[in-house]
């Protein structure tokens, strides 16, 4: 693998210079390309100024290149904590415990190995990075997901010694025959969820089950940098401009600042920031308390969850808050490869002639983020527009989540997806996992996008590699 | 030490790397892309000899991966005669041997972090060598876990070998380590569960038959031995690239002089400001978390902390061993002589500091008293952080903009 990097512009800034003496050896001769299929200047630097070179198994394990002295020993801190193993309380390790009494995983690493992407269960294994949200018809007090009254909102497989876990679920899938327009068959694999053993009984009537996977995690401090009118700009409700294309902004409950505000994170964009999408996690995947949720997930139900003990109020102290959120944020996407190759060239003008494009918006440009000077005014590549789309019947899951409905989705920021194999060791994409790679997850693709799918299966092989190959460079 | 069931729970044995995108966007194969950017040659070493400077670091970089190997040979033969007779006395002779065995090997941590041989993104063998913090439970029994790890389930894991060691680590996460440095520490200390002193696990865990403690211990044995040797052969893939005039050394010392001076204090940057000072002390400073020491199980942390900062020094001076060549001292001071002196400076007061600290660190870093463990520490903190920043001063004489702040 070698970089390689062209001209850089004068306005580049200190932080960029400062790789010149680095990067100076690694440009290749250059083969001119005409200025329109021509590569951008900077479109290798996902993150801007944040952008970090590595294209290891620890691509996505690096603070923002341009992190100060001080948001690096957060960051060191917050990872520190991302990957301790939290035990049952109470427990002679001070402030390690307080896991559960229910939970899916005993650390945010469990799931975001390396801070990669997650994999569905193989058969008979157990529920780990794969999340099931439940919930049933109507809202909460903020137009939320109602919980399911005895499970609560999520499917809780494990449980501390002494508390019935909330049972076992099961996952099988059914293949489903397709074929490109060349005649070339393809299968898509569709996932059934079923609950065969249930600890604290049936599901309420109209349960609504909707599989997440724990998706890689860099470049998040990013997207929350870029500012809501920038977002809002894009929406399109009733597309008014006709291209086929909605977009639609979540409207979210923020809870630190208890109003509604455009939803940016979790697969229908249901949180607002980096920091209530961790606590949640903590509290809800770990079952560890924080001043943002201060309860155990325990419902009226699960009388030995509310009794079991705790690990302290809350179990993570707001300095662990703080060193957790701010690593989260600032965790550097890595930079593109490959991206003057004529091959990936091609496959990014098809990925914006087929108009995939229109919603995997590929450049934003971030506002500003308050503490974070690093993450701000930074032009980023992140090919989303962190709204909501129709994705089809195919993807639906059923379950609205405040303004997304059952059919739609948040665009998945496509930034840092070509290194998910070399991190995770698999390429099981989309929300549940269930494509296996990048030409599958194109085809489960409906509702808003069935055109761009269309094209994808109308495309000749060729084409259809370069599209691939330029999601590969990303 | 208060006993948890992680050990060490610290993860990221590949830790986050403070230049790692400088590291690993210096690439040495390419001629000059006229680009413009790169600074031109004849600015290299602001007047002095780069070459010379360069030749003597891959020497140095050589001879210190030999006393590295060196001492671990030796660590295998002790390891050999304690798992042959397994007594107290050849136990102490073994962990003496580990002992001897570390500053060399932390002298060496600062030819890290910049996809060199030791953490070449494809074919570095840090994590298998030096990877930290490490969950005991995955590789044998602990106090809340009697029957944990690989050591104890022949069932999954029926023959121990090297090949299995390298497969196994990291296999399942961050801390599932099996390999290196520290799994070979766990397996001659134990946990640590002594405030006062390191793990105290006897000798007997190697003994066979009825005098014999706990389960497997000819398990035990043969899994010592061979991570042992396991160690051995990262090691010498690594000292092979080294190997004057050929592999490695040779890209490096006939590489454009700014891409290897790069290379140098990228690794003296990132192991100061990122690795030593955040990884290995400032979080245990913070999270006073007495388990967040890097050699924990033989209470050797301060050695570690102390040839870091050395490895760093023979770097800049151009030492290592007897050798006392041409350094990055003499060009600096050829541009610079007061930044030279700075940063000698600079240097002796971090050493001085991280000496200062009383051990073990994993008491050092809950002694709230005046003048006790955490001043201490926290004076070391801010003299990592004083070096780093000089060190991008260097970086800056010597035409090489370092990406730190």
């Amino acid at each position: 693998m070698r970089w390689h990097r062209k001209s850089r512009g004068a306005a580049a800034g200190a932080a960029s210079v400062a790789l010149s003496a680095a990067l100076a050896g690694c440009g290749d001769a250059g083969v001119p390309f005409p200025a329109s299929i021509g590569p951008e200047p900077g479109e290798e630097l996902s993150g801007g100024e944040t952008t970090v070179f590595d294209v290891s198994r620890e691509a996505f394990t690096r603070p923002g290149r341009n992190l100060s002295v001080d948001h690096r020993e957060d960051f060191a801190l917050g990872d520190h904590f991302f990957n301790r193993t939290w035990i049952t309380a109470p427990a002679s390790a001070e402030g390690n415990d307080g896991l559960g009494p229910l939970y899916n995983a005993t650390s945010c690493s469990a799931c975001h190995f390396k801070d990669g992407r997650g994999e569905p269960p193989e058969p008979d294994a157990s529920f780990v990075d794969l999340l099931l949200r439940l919930s049933v018809p109507g809202t909460d007090d903020h137009g939320g997901p109602l919980g399911e009254p005895r499970y609560g909102t999520q499917f809780n497989q494990f449980a501390i010694l002494g508390v019935p876990s909330e049972g076992t679920p099961s996952l099988s899938y059914a293949e489903v025959a397709g074929s490109y327009a060349d005649g070339e068959p393809y299968s898509l694999r569709q996932p059934a969820y079923a609950f065969p053993q249930l600890s604290y009984g049936p599901f309420a009537e109209g349960t609504m089950v909707s599989p997440r996977i724990a998706p890689q995690i860099p470049g998040l401090g990013l997207l929350e940098a870029v500012a809501e009118d920038v977002l809002l700009a894009r929406v399109d409700e009733d597309d008014a401009d006709r291209d086929g294309i909605s977009g639609k902004a979540n409207r979210v409950w923020d809870v630190e600042r208890q109003e509604m505000v455009v939803g940016r994170f979790g697969w229908k964009a249901g949180v607002p920031t980096v920091g209530q999408q961790s606590m949640g996690a903590f509290a809800g995947d770990i079952g560890i308390t924080s001043s943002l949720f201060g309860g155990d997930d325990c419902t009226a139900a699960q009388a030995e969850c509310a009794a079991a003990p705790n690990g302290g109020h809350p179990e993570l102290s707001d300095q662990k808050r703080t060193w957790i959120t701010h690593y989260a944020l600032s965790i550097a996407v890595p930079a593109r490869r490959d991206w003057e190759d004529p091959e990936v060239l091609h496959g990014k003008a098809l990925f914006d002639g087929a108009g995939c494009a229109g919603c995997h918006v590929p450049k934003l440009v971030t506002g500003t983020i308050d503490g974070f000077p690093e993450l701000s005014g930074q032009v980023i590549r992140p090919y989303t527009d962190l709204l909501l789309h129709d994705m089809g019947e195919g993807l639906a899951d059923g379950r609205p989540e405040f303004s997304a409905d059952g059919r739609e989705w948040r665009t998945a920021p496509l930034w840092a997806i070509g290194l998910v194999e070399t991190v995770s060791r698999h390429q099981f994409l989309l929300h549940d996992g269930r494509a296996r790679g990048f030409a599958e997850a194109i085809l489960w693709h409906g509702g808003e996008a069935a055109a761009s799918q269309e094209r994808f299966r109308e495309m000749s092989a060729d084409d259809r590699a370069a599209l691939l190959r330029f999601l590969e460079s990303l | 030490m208060i006993a948890s069931r992680l050990a060490c729970p610290r993860f990221g044995p590949v830790l986050a790397i403070l230049l790692s995108s400088l590291a690993l966007a210096a690439c040495s194969d390419d001629g000059d892309d006229g680009d413009g950017n790169r600074p031109s040659s004849s600015s290299t070493g602001g007047g002095g000899n780069a070459q010379a400077v360069i030749d003597n670091y891959a020497a140095n970089v050589h001879a210190n991966y030999e006393q590295v190997l060196t001492g671990v040979e030796a660590l295998k033969n002790t390891v050999a005669a304690f798992v042959d007779a397994p007594t107290e006395p050849n136990m102490k002779t073994a962990r003496d041997a580990w002992l001897a065995s570390r500053p060399a090997y932390l002298q060496s941590e600062v030819y890290r972090f910049y996809n060199g041989p030791i953490d070449n993104a494809e074919t570095g063998p840090e994590g298998k060598i030096n990877g930290w913090p490490l969950d005991e439970n995955f590789i044998d029994y602990t106090d809340l876990q009697p029957t944990a790890g690989i050591i104890n389930d022949p069932d999954t894991f029926p023959e121990i070998t090297t090949a299995l060691i390298a497969e196994q680590n990291e296999a399942i996460d961050e801390k599932s380590l099996s390999a290196g440095f520290h799994a070979i520490e766990f397996l001659l200390w134990g946990e640590d569960l002594d405030e006062n002193g390191p793990g105290a696990r006897p000798a007997s865990d190697y003994v066979t038959g009825p005098t014999g403690s706990a389960d497997n211990q000819d398990r035990r044995g043969t899994y010592l031995q061979a991570v042992t040797d396991l160690l051995i052969a990262d090691l010498q893939t690594v000292v092979a690239q080294w190997q004057p005039g050929t592999a490695y050394a040779a890209e490096l010392t006939g590489d454009d002089p700014i891409a290897s001076l790069t290379k140098m204090i990228t690794g003296m940057g990132s192991l100061s400001g990122g690795e030593l000072k955040n990884e290995r002390i400032n979080n245990a400073y913070q999270t006073k978390d007495q388990e967040e020491e890097h050699s924990c199980f033989s209470d050797n942390t301060h050695v570690d902390h102390l040839n870091d900062a050395i490895g760093i020094q023979n770097v800049y001076l151009g030492k290592f061993g007897g050798n006392d060549g041409a350094g990055l001292d003499e060009l600096v001071k050829a541009v610079n002589p007061e930044l030279d002196a700075q940063m000698k400076a600079d240097l002796e007061s971090a050493i001085a500091a991280i000496e200062a600290i009383p051990t073990p660190f994993d008491q050092a870093i809950v002694d709230e008293a005046a003048g006790g463990g955490r001043e201490k520490i926290k004076a070391a903190i801010d003299a990592l952080q004083k070096l780093t920043d000089t060190t991008v001063d260097v970086a800056t004489a010597l035409g090489v903009t370092l990406n730190v702040e």
